[in-house]
């Protein structure tokens, strides 16, 4: 392998691992406030159809990208509404999401296979970009790309440092204990599940936008799922998922790279590569069963009612 | 009154148990036709031609003839319980559009006998199950002909999705134009075990241009890697579909299936009672293969590209004239023979000239 290569890789498994990063936060903030939604691959796609009609009807691609996490949104409060609202079982509606979801993008996104768009270009920052092996990697990404680097900064903080974390947090361990000291904890259940579908949206048109400009049904093929599992294996931390999200990447990445350097090795042995060591990894990190279960949410995919 | 509302919740019943067919009522002079479909119809590859020739088989018969069709079909069990859902409904006539329902079709043709099967890229014929393709490695010779002019580097890309023998065969196709007109080509092959998954195209695109590669062929079925071409500079061609509108700047060809010739000839056989269980090959000479343009191409290389389409409609030129050696060096077909369609169906080796081997 050479500097070129090496540099050209590393470049490519944070582009694949950014839509798994940007759901897989979104996904963890909805699930420390207790909510577990597995309607990521649902909301994901609603994001990528919408904005990709957005954009190829506009021209900005900025509108598609606000028009994504708005569909993004809509469908989570969908969710909520009857998971929350309802207080039907968090499993069954998440799954029923998925569904609605692949279906309802195919529906509505029919009319619109196979209309190219120009999707987001690149923006390298001078010098920095220079920088050999990483410079590529961190400094000549686009905008969403730079945008999942502050998201994670933000929920690391955020659940590290901040008195709303805390709530959201305290919510997700024990609700009734946060509704007995005046904690709403329904209205922060409500907005942690906008916020993950915010973002399942924002990594759906991330794919549809820039990723791979285009529309196709079923585009985002299980990145949804590959998501909700991280968040599992990286035991509900963001510096995890992020990890987590690369590691799958670049192994995605190397099991397709190194196939072109002709290593005689099975592709098949190759494709299971980014599940075997992004679990490996991520379950050798928590092996402390102890520690890892600080980390649960206790309450996560519980229903809560204040009178009960 | 009560009756139509039954119906109709029983329908949603159905409906609603993810199976994505619709199962309306009608009269009975009319025949059903189903079609299963692997990947969805808004894949602008496979499945959409596929698509696109039952339509034209509905525009063909008007009133005579009512489709049904289930897409984003898993190759495996849940093909069969599609398959023998649509045997179950009425549908006198089902065609099976991918390798991976060959298996699940012969059984329920079997539970079947009266319903007709008609098997797409498979080799397994029975009485009430009949195979089809269409020869896709005419189409992929002309393109390995075009790459073999235009590209710089020497560097061949492939994308690849299953080792079967109708991927196998069309790579090897490639090589055969190769062998003949730039035998310094090398052909790199990137499998990525998936018949659609855009991501993963435009990764191994970009994997295969990041070590030289300067044009793109691919067996898989969305139009990300013609895109990624067209960013990075680079040549592609397109699959299934005409993709030149993804990539302006990239496309060279596109290998076009045309099914609807053979779906309304068989719709048609198949009403008049006629039908034979058959193993039905279809290229250029039949309209099954089309190559709508060549652009981005050198005219001269235009030309001859064209001429060389021309000679496989006439029946002058075989893609797989011998000599053809395996990898081993071990002469498969002899000097003045050509590569018989029995043997294609299942073709499992490499000709010599590929450099990677078949992953198992």
């Amino acid at each position: 392998m050479d500097i070129d290569l090496i540099t050209n890789v590393l470049y490519a498994m944070i582009r694949t691992g950014t839509p798994l990063l940007i759901v897989a936060l979104g996904e963890m903030v909805c699930e420390k406030s207790g909510v577990l939604n597995l309607g990521q691959e649902g909301m994901m796609l609603m994001g990528a159809v919408i904005g990709f009609i957005a954009t190829l009807l506009s021209g900005n691609v900025w509108l598609g990208f606000i028009c994504a996490m708005l569909a993004g949104v809509l469908m989570s409060q969908l969710f909520a509404v009857i998971a929350l609202g309802l207080s039907a079982n968090q499993v069954a509606t998440g799954l029923a999401l998925t569904i609605f979801g692949t279906g309802l993008s195919a529906f509505i996104g029919s009319d619109y296979v196979g209309k190219p768009i120009d999707g987001l270009g690149v923006i390298a920052i001078p010098v920095l970009s220079d920088i050999p092996i990483i410079g590529k990697m961190l400094f000549a990404q686009d905008l969403i790309v730079y945008f999942s680097f502050g998201l994670f900064a933000a929920v690391y903080w955020f659940f590290r440092s901040s008195r709303t974390g805390l709530v959201v947090k305290a919510v997700g361990e024990n609700p009734h204990a946060a509704n007995a000291i005046g904690l709403p904890v329904m209205r922060t259940r409500y907005l942690a599940v906008a916020f993950g579908g915010a973002m399942a949206g924002l990594a759906g048109g991330y794919l549809s936008l820039a990723y791979t400009p285009l529309w196709a049904e079923n585009m985002t093929a299980g990145r949804g799922w590959i998501a909700l599992a991280l968040v599992v294996f990286a035991t509900w931390r963001a510096e995890r998922v992020l990890l987590g999200a690369y590691l799958f990447g670049l192994a995605s990445i190397l099991h397709l790279v190194a196939q072109g350097l002709g290593f005689a090795v099975s592709p098949n042995l190759l494709a299971m590569l980014p599940y075997i060591a992004t679990i490996l990894v991520l379950v050798m990190l928590s092996r402390n069963s102890g520690r890892s279960k600080l980390y649960t949410p206790a309450s996560l995919g519980k229903p809560f009612h204040a009178s009960s | 009154m009560k009756k139509p509302a039954l119906k109709k919740l029983l329908t949603g019943l159905v409906a609603g148990l993810g199976l994505a067919a619709t199962l309306s009522v009608q009269a009975a002079d009319q025949m059903k036709v189903g079609f299963v479909y692997v990947g969805p119809i808004g894949d602008h590859g496979w499945s959409y031609q596929h698509d696109q020739g039952r339509l034209a088989v509905e525009k063909h018969f008007g009133d005579k003839v009512k489709t049904t069709y289930v897409e984003n079909v898993p190759e495996g069990a849940d093909a069969e319980r599609v398959i023998r859902n649509l045997a179950k409904t009425g549908h006198k006539l089902i065609f099976t559009t991918s390798f991976g329902f060959m298996n699940p079709t012969l059984k329920v043709a079997k539970q079947f006998p009266r319903v007709t099967f008609e098997h797409a890229t498979g080799y397994k014929q029975a009485k009430n199950v009949g195979t089809y393709i269409s020869n896709t490695y005419e189409g992929r010779y002309v393109a390995g002909f075009v790459a073999a002019k235009v590209t710089k580097s020497n560097k061949i890309g492939y994308i690849a999705s299953f080792p079967i023998p109708e991927v196998i065969r069309d790579i090897n196709a490639v090589q055969m134009a190769l062998n003949k007109y730039n035998p310094e080509a090398e052909l790199k092959i990137i499998w990525v075990n998936s018949w659609f998954d855009p991501g993963k195209e435009a990764d191994a695109a970009n994997a295969m241009i990041d070590q030289g590669v300067d044009v793109i062929l691919q067996h898989t079925d969305s139009p990300a890697a013609m895109q990624a071409a067209n960013r990075r500079g680079v040549y592609a061609v397109g699959q299934a579909s005409d993709m030149q509108h993804f990539g302006p700047k990239a496309h060279v060809m596109s290998v076009v299936n045309e099914w609807a010739p053979f779906y309304i000839n068989r719709v048609q056989q198949v009403m008049d009672g006629t039908w034979k269980s058959e193993d039905h090959w279809g290229g250029m000479a039949e309209g099954e293969i089309v190559i709508p343009e060549f652009t981005n191409v050198p005219a001269d290389v235009a030309e001859e590209a064209q001429s060389l389409i021309d000679a496989i409609s006439a029946g002058k030129l075989h893609p797989f004239a011998g000599p053809i050696k395996n990898q081993k060096g071990e002469l498969k077909v002899a000097e003045g023979e050509i590569l018989e369609h029995g043997e294609m169906a299942g073709m499992n080796w490499f000709i010599e000239g590929v450099s990677s081997e078949i992953p198992k």
